[in-house]
């Protein structure tokens, strides 16, 4: 990977382009060579006129040092594996600038202060990048400090691209912005990210971040998605209120819920699921795919329900679930209330015995159809409890969301999404062949002939008093 | 001396004042370990074993301490005075919680001898109304020991009584675990006398000449001394109750028969010691039989019941024979509980520990490893059911008399003559699927969401630990196909060790020197293909399909991946893929000579990109363009700049970096192709792994590469597997394996597999590596990256280590064909399944992925 920084001079400058070699230090005649913690870095000038000069900053990152001994870097195994990262512009690039470059990046040159001091036509080459983003994230990021970008114009599939901008600032500044913005365009750091590097992210940004329309995406990106660090970071920067919740790579369910958001379409779920309870004088709930807990939330605020248990496949998912509903600080007894359980919705699970209802919203549509019979046999043959409560989405409906391209669904872990027909003729048959009557309830503003955006079945056990 | 014997699974409470001698008798008597005494329980949890304060929490120590040790099926003596009826009454309740037998072992010594001894004990010197006090409760309770729950009592009232008393320890009744049989296990009789004689001739016993209308005993036995076990209910309902009675009798006399008590038997007796009984269910059928024979026979015949056992635990407690079934957690022991259960089966209305009701098919929840074989239910067929199988087939309702061969575990009937009896509910009818696959359409997560330990017949027992079996329930619940279709999934396999020196990583002689370092000799080397792993598993037909695997999907077939996920989004291609192989297995005549109607095939299925579209788009080719793009760059810097010194050096190491790029994506792009239509996959599979009644990892490779080579030939879309055996003591035929690799891996391929020919072969430490691969120098390069060869990179690529490599892919092989084996025997899913959890709980282990 390599950077290339070219300072251009118009016919009429009163400097000349080769001064360059005056504020980076690094004599224009020779190649200079330099061992960094990043790797090998070289830095000579393949153009060198009184109008136009450019030098290179090769860094050669050490493949086989890089997957050594760094596993506690590593985004999993993967990083183990072949990879782009010694091959990109990425935080190496940044850290092998800081040492290459730490007097120009402070703004001072021992020859040419006075043009260290001063804005100057330069053009900026950075390649490849490999960019964690789209096109309009280049723009964002530095079309707001005063660049001009030259390419790329599209980006192709593998998103590797060649970055050239162009603007008139000060070297130093130049320097910062990269040595700050390089690792955020490619959405990775190569070592772990502790507090410092607020100071380090502050110090380069001193001058422009505060004031830059996307800090806060420089931030958390900058920051390694810790929002512990980024909202230490943004309050330093004297800025808006701490952020909650992470716009960017946020859970999993968000294309969901982004559709479905106009509508209120899951809280109104959880509310009527809440009441079906509710009106059934349930005393006992299994919530099956609690998710993070957000029905589960709800039903704790029934003080008549003795008993809740949450089920989820997934133990990352409910450390989370464990976490919001605050089940670290509970109590004796609201811990023998409320519970979680890892478990699955395709195996039978002999803790399920003896609840009055279970719930599964918006859940039967995250298992292959083929392995829904297994959770039949589990719910309705093994666990029977009283009643079962089942909210899945209406397929139908799919065709009034905006942004939902044709026949595609909700989200992309949905293993299918039924039509009306489709969902009451299955849970026609499973109420029928376990002894349970059902009755459906649309769920969300009914259109005429699409129906409402979602569907519930409530399940009743036939010979339950 | 007086001599008592006790059985060897007890709960003994020593029931004594403080100072009578409990402690020493204890020491004489049991093993420190087997002692539980409330002193050392104080002591424990306060330091101090006469602190009086800490009694209540001193109890729970030791009531804990019990419960477990008798959960253990251990010999538990509770030292304490337990001379407080409500004391004593806790330990009775524990030992029948446990089925263990109470025993009270009673001293009832002078108090003022009790005294004496504390006096010289340190710590001890409490006042004498202690001692006294304690021997007066004590005398209040000791008649009643009996009523308490005590099922043997002795009481020693003197230092010398205590002195002279000898334990013998004898075992439980039921417990006949070096019995190992063989044995022929018959079930419910009921007076069929006719079926029971053809039954036993079948089986090869010989019956000796007998009367008509006599009292005397028929006697009967087995040329080999084989044992007829009978699982009780031999009269009632029948036409020959006292016959079958006396044949019943006379083997068990004879030694050749052995029996246990059934709820008919019992309700017999009754009536033969005068009892008042409701001669309902066949009874008056035996009674009228009975009344016209002797007082000395009718005598005899109550004797008989009388010693009949609840259960049998047999053959180092494999097998175990009650009339109605027994849980696990009774096995060898004995309580009323436990003989009620024997008898009558699970009784209802009854509630467990978690206060959830008890379910009445306690074999569906049976986890045990031992086989419980039992009757007392008419069923239409004797099927296994997780190691349990009822045997009665209703011959007194026109169905069958079976018999069950064990160790054989194969099942021998003889029709019903007629109807005898009109059965309450008809026997079940015949169903598509067996009593085991109805049950295993569901498996529990609590079975699997634990530490597992499998026990493997390769002379391994192997442990996963809880997290792993987590990590693999997510991944099998979310993404895996029907475990009724996943029997196995394959091991991964070791690579080669390193090179020492030289332009290649991994080298064909490493392979072969460490087999031959091991003894191995016969290999067989086998091309690599560059693809995705596939199993595939192909019936005959769906029907064929839904009769083995018990699935209801209506499929032929499936195809999954090294993970247990399906191979092929769209089941309309996979089935047209299965359809293909299954009609290749037909046309070769593979069917046939394989003599079954399913088949699992272990194989490589391409192109790469089929299956690792993900991968390319987000891994490979980025890696490819990034690394391309960064040397053109550089070297397009370079050319510019001229003469610089030191920059001509660089120039030719960016070259050889834009090249070695370029020789990544060229490799990559060999191994990826469209596959728009089925035709444009290729299949080349190199195992047979199982099919009806047989793993075949006791063929060699020759065989299974032969047999295959045959079924590649009978559709395009199957690609055959180039291969070679080699004798390693021939220099010439290590020399033609090292040309063949490097013109293998020199066009595209990805390497060669070494294999012992065996399949199979134990070294002195453990499994020998069962496959070997030895990959080539540009297919590296997609692994260790594309400048992996450049000198200062391989010599520390060397460096790398194959321990853990080896160490999985034997584990992981070990458990794969563990479960096999297990499919094939036809054991239930959940104990397959187990397996194929373990082997992706394994592959969650973190081991250098390159290897």
């Amino acid at each position: 990977m390599q950077i290339e920084i070219t300072l251009t001079a118009p016919d009429d400058a009163d400097y000349v382009a080769s001064d360059l070699g005056f504020l980076l230090h690094k004599h224009p005649d020779h190649m200079h060579r330099r061992e960094t913690s990043a790797g090998e870095v070289t830095i000579f000038y393949p153009e060198k006129s009184q109008d136009r000069t450019t030098a290179v900053m090769h860094l050669d990152v050490d493949p086989v040092g890089l997957v050594r001994g760094k596993t506690q870097h590593s985004d999993g195994l993967l990083a183990q594996y072949v990879n782009d990262r010694p091959y990109v512009a990425s935080s190496f690039l940044s850290v092998a600038m800081g040492r290459a470059f730490a007097q120009s990046m402070a703004g001072k040159s021992k020859d040419r202060q006075a043009l260290a001091d001063r804005a100057l036509p330069f053009e900026i080459r950075v390649v490849p990048v490999a960019l964690s983003g789209d096109l309009d994230l280049v723009k964002r990021l530095f079309e707001p400090l005063g660049y001009t970008i030259l390419t790329p114009s599209e980006i192709g599939e593998e998103q590797v691209v060649d970055l050239r901008l162009s603007a008139t600032l000060r070297l130093a500044d130049i320097l910062k912005h990269l040595y700050v913005l390089v690792p955020v365009l490619d959405n990775f750091k190569h070592y772990y990210v502790s507090e410092e590097e607020i100071d380090k992210l502050l110090a380069k940004g001193e001058g422009w971040l505060s004031e830059h329309p996307e800090k806060e995406l420089i931030t958390r990106r900058a920051l390694k998605h810790r929002r512990s660090l980024m909202n230490m970071a943004l309050a330093r920067l004297e800025e808006t209120s701490p952020q909650d919740e992470e716009p960017e790579d946020a859970p999993k369910l968000k294309p969901e819920e982004q559709l479905e958001k106009p509508l209120r379409l899951h809280a109104l779920r959880l509310d009527t699921v809440v009441e079906v309870l509710r009106q059934n004088n349930v005393t006992s709930v299994l919530d099956l795919g609690c998710g993070e807990g957000k029905l589960m939330s709800r039903l704790i605020k029934e003080r008549v329900l003795a008993r809740i248990v949450g089920v989820d496949a997934s133990v990352r998912t409910l450390e989370t679930a464990h976490r919001k509903l605050r089940l670290h600080q509970a109590g004796d007894a609201m811990a023998e209330r409320v519970s979680l359980q890892l478990g699955s919705l395709t195996y039978g699970d002999r803790r399920w015995q003896g609840f009055d209802a279970a719930t599964l919203v918006e859940v039967i549509e995250h298992i292959e159809p083929h392995r829904l019979s297994a959770l039949v046999l589990s719910l309705f043959a093994d666990a029977r409890p009283r009643m079962v409560v089942m909210t899945t989405p209406n397929r139908e409906y799919n065709v009034l969301f905006d942004g939902l391209k044709d026949g595609k669904l909700r989200h992309p872990d949905h293993r299918f999404e039924w039509t009306r027909a489709e969902f009451e003729s299955w849970a026609n048959i499973v109420a029928e062949e376990h002894g349970y009557s059902v009755s459906f309830t649309p769920l969300g503003p009914v259109d005429d002939t699409r129906g409402a955006p979602s569907q519930m079945a409530v399940f009743k056990q036939e010979d339950a008093v | 001396m007086t001599k008592i014997s006790i059985p060897d699974f007890a709960l003994v409470v020593l029931i004594g004042a403080t100072g009578s001698g409990k402690s020493s008798f204890a020491r004489k008597h049991f093993l420190e370990t087997e002692i539980v005494s409330s002193d050392a329980c104080r002591a424990i949890v306060s330091d101090d074993e006469t602190d009086l304060a800490a009694t209540a929490d001193a109890f729970d120590l030791l009531d804990y301490t019990a419960a477990v040790r008798l959960k253990r099926r251990l010999m538990t003596v509770i030292d304490a005075t337990s001379v407080k009826r409500e004391d004593r009454a806790k330990l009775v309740q524990l030992a029948r919680k446990y089925h263990a037998l109470p025993v009270a072992l009673v001293f009832d010594i002078d108090p003022r001898i009790c005294h004496e001894r504390n006096q010289n004990r340190p710590n001890r010197d409490f006042g004498e109304h202690v001692a006294r006090n304690h021997a007066k409760s004590l005398r209040r309770g000791v008649r009643g020991l009996q009523k308490e729950g005590f099922r043997q009592v002795q009481i020693m009232k003197s230092p010398e009584e205590v002195d002279a008393l000898e334990i013998i320890r004898e075992p439980l009744w039921t417990d006949n675990r070096t019995d190992h049989g063989p044995f022929d296990i018959i079930g419910d009789v009921h007076g069929c006398f006719d079926e029971l004689t053809e039954l036993l001739g079948k089986l090869g016993y010989v019956i000796d000449p007998f009367e008509v209308d006599s009292e005397d005993l028929i006697r009967a036995r087995h040329s080999e001394g084989r044992t007829a076990f009978f699982v009780g209910d031999i009269t009632d309902r029948g036409p020959r109750n006292l016959d079958a009675l006396r044949l019943v009798m006379g083997m068990c006399d004879e030694g050749s028969g052995r029996c246990v008590i059934g709820n008919h038997d019992f309700k017999l007796n009754k009536w033969l010691k005068g009892r008042n009984v409701t001669q309902a269910h066949g009874l008056d059928l035996t009674v009228s039989e009975l009344e016209k024979t002797s007082e000395t026979f009718r005598k005899r015949v109550s004797d008989f019941i009388w010693d009949l056992r609840s259960h049998a635990w047999l053959a180092d407690g494999k097998l175990v024979i009650a009339h109605a079934g027994l849980k696990e957690e009774m096995h060898g022991r004995g309580s009323g509980h436990v003989r009620n259960f024997a008898m009558f089966g699970e009784t209802t209305g009854e509630v467990d520990e978690f206060g959830l009701p008890v379910r009445l098919e306690w074999a569906r929840d049976y986890r045990g490893k031992a086989d419980v074989v039992f009757g007392h239910t008419p069923m239409a067929e004797a099927e296994w059911l997780n190691h349990t199988m009822c045997i009665d087939t209703g011959c007194v309702f026109g169905g069958k008399l079976t018999a069950l061969r064990w160790p054989e575990r194969e099942t021998v009937s003889v029709p019903a003559k007629t109807q005898y009896a009109i059965p309450a509910k008809p026997l079940d009818a015949d169903q598509s699927l067996s009593a085991q696959q109805d049950h295993d359409r569901l498996l529990y997560f609590d079975d699997y969401a634990t530490k597992m330990r499998i026990e493997t017949r390769f002379k391994s027992t192997l442990q996963i630990p809880e997290e792993n079996s987590l990590a693999a329930l997510e991944v099998m619940s979310r993404f895996a196909i029907d475990p009724r279709w996943l029997i196995y999934l394959p091991p991964t396999m070791a690579a080669c060790p390193t090179a020492p020196e030289g332009p290649f990583l991994e080298h064909p002689d490493q392979a072969m020197d460490h087999f031959a370092g091991r003894g191995v000799t016969d290999l067989v080397v086998e091309e690599k293909h560059m693809g995705s792993r596939a199993l595939l598993v192909i019936a005959k037909d769906a029907d064929a399909a839904k009769a083995r695997f018990g699935v209801e999907d209506g499929k032929a077939g499936v195809i999954y991946t090294r993970t247990g996920r399906p191979f092929f989004k769209d089941e309309v291609e996979e089935a047209a893929v299965v359809a293909r192989i299954g009609k290749a297995m037909l046309s070769s005549g593979l069917w046939e000579e394989l003599e079954t109607d399913w088949v699992l095939l272990d194989a490589e299925l391409m192109p790469w990109s089929a299956k690792a579209q993900d991968l390319l788009k987000r891994q490979y080719l980025p890696t490819v363009t990034a690394a391309m793009s960064s040397a053109s760059a550089w070297l397009e810097a370079i050319s510019k700049a001229g003469e610089i010194d030191g920059l001509d050096a660089l120039s030719g190491r960016a070259e050889t970096q834009f090249s070695n790029a370029e020789l990544m994506g060229q490799t990559i792009d060999g191994y990826c192709w469209a596959t728009d239509r089925i035709e444009d996959y290729r299949i080349a599979p190199f195992h047979i792994l199982a099919s009806e009644g047989n793993v075949h990892a006791d063929r060699p490779h020759t065989w299974h590469m032969e047999t295959l080579g045959k079924l590649a030939e009978a559709d395009p879309i199957l690609q055959t597997t180039g291969w070679k055996r080699i004798d390693l003591n021939n220099a010439a035929n290590r020399e033609t394996v090292v040309d063949w690799w490097m013109k293998h891996t020199g066009s595209g391929g990805e390497g060669l597999v070494f294999k012992p020919n065996a399949f199979i072969l134990r070294g002195d430490k453990g499994l020998i590596q069962p496959a070997m691969k030895v990959r080539g120098r540009d297919y590296l390069r997609i692994i260790y990256g594309p400048d992996y060869d450049l000198p200062e990179n391989i010599e520390r690529l060397r460096q790398r280590g194959l321990g853990r490599k080896f160490s999985l892919a034997e584990r992981e092989f070990k458990l794969g064909f563990e479960g096999l084996h297990r499919f094939v025997e036809g054991l239930p899913l959940s104990k397959v399944h187990e397996c194929a959890l373990a082997v992706l709980a394994l592959e969650s282990e973190p081991v250098d992925p390159r290897l």
